[in-house]
């Protein structure tokens, strides 16, 4: 069997002022993890290469690296699927600084779960509740998927939201909100909805998917904004900027089918959002002169009735 | 090789150019394409958040027109494409749901069989008509060119339901470049988001995004940047002088749609393909190839 070279990203803050790669040759054992194979240099090659783990087992979410640039769950990860043409690039999670090699801060991470209070809020008072708050097959099942989540920072450090904006709350804390919002025996469903409405929310998120597709477990952090962003659009709570936008988009399609590009930039903006609307302006006269901005008359689709008919019976509803 | 045409809105909107191209390509290279005239936007994942069954019954109805039609949906924009895969594996995967949303089509006359297959211009190229028969049709090569792939995100993910082979590493465009006579790059930004969901909302992050990538392309040597979805051509190529001035540096990267490219190396003239509708100019590059 062949070696394979493990490239990992190395740092000491006592000693380096940068990071820098070095080179690990290991010949990879049959079945053996990403983690078994750190383990194995940390033990035989480089006793001072640092990185989290505890389980083992992909419970505990402590091991996460960045394996080729994609976030993934080292214990849970076979060594020889990352290994391209017999090398692997390891680095430490991103949107995140490093502590030390592949050991990464996790204090803001965790101050934003906090943020979204991980914690059922029922109505009753702890001291007269005297049975069990009980919940039916289905009301679980729409929590069961967030509860899946171990908190292992993947979806957060491969973010493309996050990269550019660090106050977002992000995949992790949202995918946990939901979990909240939508537990049957939470009564502060609105409250609740309403603070993640804000900014740094839920409408923070770009769609990217990236989140789900690097969740190890069925958490899948971008359905879960999704169900949240439902909550939000079917609860009245469309006061901003991001709830405006679908709903002026949605609005856009009941009424000619097709989206109307010319009305959506303001809609979405807010029509009293003076700043918002001017500075829609040079893009608008850069895409005029170019003759790139949409027809100024917008023509519906053909056959607007059944569109039309199938949004109301979904009204109706 | 015979189409259902699904334009999407961008491209009878503010990228028309993106139809213009899409058109002159498919006569080029015998692709007939029927313009579905009486279906709806896919919902861009935006109508799913408020209301997902009426998203699937939408893009149901679509379906179901298509297979009407005896044909399968071409579509050239990665949103649609991703929305609709979306949507499609909604309704085969769950027989119950596909008849409760047939049951809303019934009174419109449609009904979703499950037979219509959704493509995307992209795989169109690579795969049904194939490498070796582009190459043979090369009039312009695009030797000397370097060209920086942008996927975007509905195109790649969800893996489950991406058109592509190997979404998490995807070589579709690289060959196809490849196979016109250009070479293409890796950068950073390849298959990453353009920004473009949240750009009328969170401008400032959504132009950083898009500067970031630009900027990781240039930096890699790219002549122009080549993308399957018009929302992130909008995003990359009409607000890159403000992404530049965001991000501080100098970009000027010509943005081009998919079937421009194709178009270049098949002898069209930059005109034909609409290129002069770009906010970066292209003559940059159509200096480089000779046309
Ligand atoms: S070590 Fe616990 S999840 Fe990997």
């Amino acid at each position: 069997m062949s070696e394979t070279t493990f490239k990992i990203q190395r740092f000491n803050p006592e000693k380096d002022k940068e990071t820098y790669f070095q080179e690990f040759k290991l010949e990879i054992p049959k079945g053996a993890t990403l983690l078994d194979c750190l383990n194995l240099i940390k033990w035989t090659q480089d006793g001072t290469l640092t990185f989290r783990m505890s389980c083992r087992s992909a419970i505990c979410g402590s091991c996460s690296v960045r394996a080729n640039g994609h976030a993934v769950l080292a214990c849970k990860t076979q060594a020889s699927s990352v290994a391209q043409n017999d090398q692997v690039t390891i680095k430490p999670l991103g949107n995140m600084e490093i502590i030390k090699d592949l050991a990464v801060d996790l204090t803001e991470f965790w101050k934003k779960v906090e943020a979204i209070k991980p914690w059922l809020m029922p109505d009753e008072k702890k001291e007269t509740q005297t049975t069990e708050r009980t919940q039916s097959v289905e009301e679980f099942l729409k929590i069961d998927k967030a509860s899946t989540c171990i908190m292992c920072s993947s979806c957060y450090s491969d973010c493309c939201s996050m990269a550019v904006d660090k106050s977002f709350l992000g995949p992790t804390a949202l995918a946990k909100a939901q979990r909240f919002v939508e537990d049957s025996r939470d009564k502060e469903t609105i409250s609740r909805i309403k603070e993640l409405s804000e900014d740094a929310g839920i409408w923070d998120c770009t769609h990217c998917g990236e989140c789900s597709q690097r969740c190890p477990t069925e958490a899948k952090p971008l359905d879960r904004i999704v169900s949240l962003r439902t909550v939000a659009l079917n609860s009245g709570v469309t006061n901003n900027y991001g709830a405006r936008h679908a709903k002026a988009f949605v609005k856009s399609i009941k009424s000619s089918g097709i989206l109307n590009e010319n009305t959506i930039p303001v809609a979405s903006m807010g029509f009293f959002n003076i700043p918002g609307l001017l500075s829609l302006i040079p893009v608008g006269i850069r895409m005029f002169l170019k003759g790139k901005n949409p027809p100024l008359i917008h023509h519906p689709m053909q056959e607007l009735d059944d569109v039309k008919r199938i949004f109301k019976k979904f009204e109706e509803k | 090789m015979k189409y259902a045409l699904y334009t999407g809105c961008v491209a009878k909107g503010a990228g028309r150019e993106l139809l213009t191209s899409t058109y002159a390509l498919a006569g080029k290279l015998g692709i007939e394409l029927v313009e579905l005239k009486n279906v709806s936007c896919c919902g861009a994942g935006v109508i799913t958040e408020e209301n997902p069954e009426l998203a699937d019954a939408l893009n149901a109805r679509t379906f179901a027109i298509a297979e009407e039609q005896g044909l399968n949906i071409l579509n050239i924009c990665g949103t649609c494409q991703g929305v609709m895969k979306k949507a499609q594996a909604h309704l085969d995967n769950d027989e119950d749901y596909k008849d409760k949303i047939n049951e809303t089509l019934k009174e419109g006359g449609h009904e979703y069989k499950g037979t219509v297959k959704i493509k995307h211009l992209l795989t169109v190229l690579t795969e049904d008509l194939g490498l070796s028969s582009l190459r043979n049709k090369v009039t312009v090569s695009l030797d000397g060119l370097k060209v920086a792939p942008f996927y975007g995100c509905y195109l790649l993910r969800p893996f489950e339901t991406s058109d592509l082979d190997d979404p998490d590493n995807p070589t579709a465009i690289e060959v196809l470049t490849e196979a016109l006579g250009g070479t293409s790059i890796d950068y950073e930004g390849k298959l990453k988001c353009c920004g473009f969901p949240y750009l009328m909302m969170k401008k400032k992050q959504s132009i950083t995004m898009a500067g970031n990538h630009i900027a990781s392309a240039k930096k890699e040597g790219a002549d122009c940047m080549v993308t399957p979805c018009p929302l992130c051509q909008l995003s990359l190529d009409p607000y890159q002088p403000e992404s530049a001035k965001e991000i501080g540096q100098k970009l000027d990267i010509p943005i081009l749609h998919l079937p421009q490219l194709v178009g270049l190396a098949m002898g069209l003239k930059p005109k034909e393909l609409g290129m002069q509708k770009h906010v970066v100019s292209t003559n940059k590059i159509t200096a480089k190839i000779g046309c």
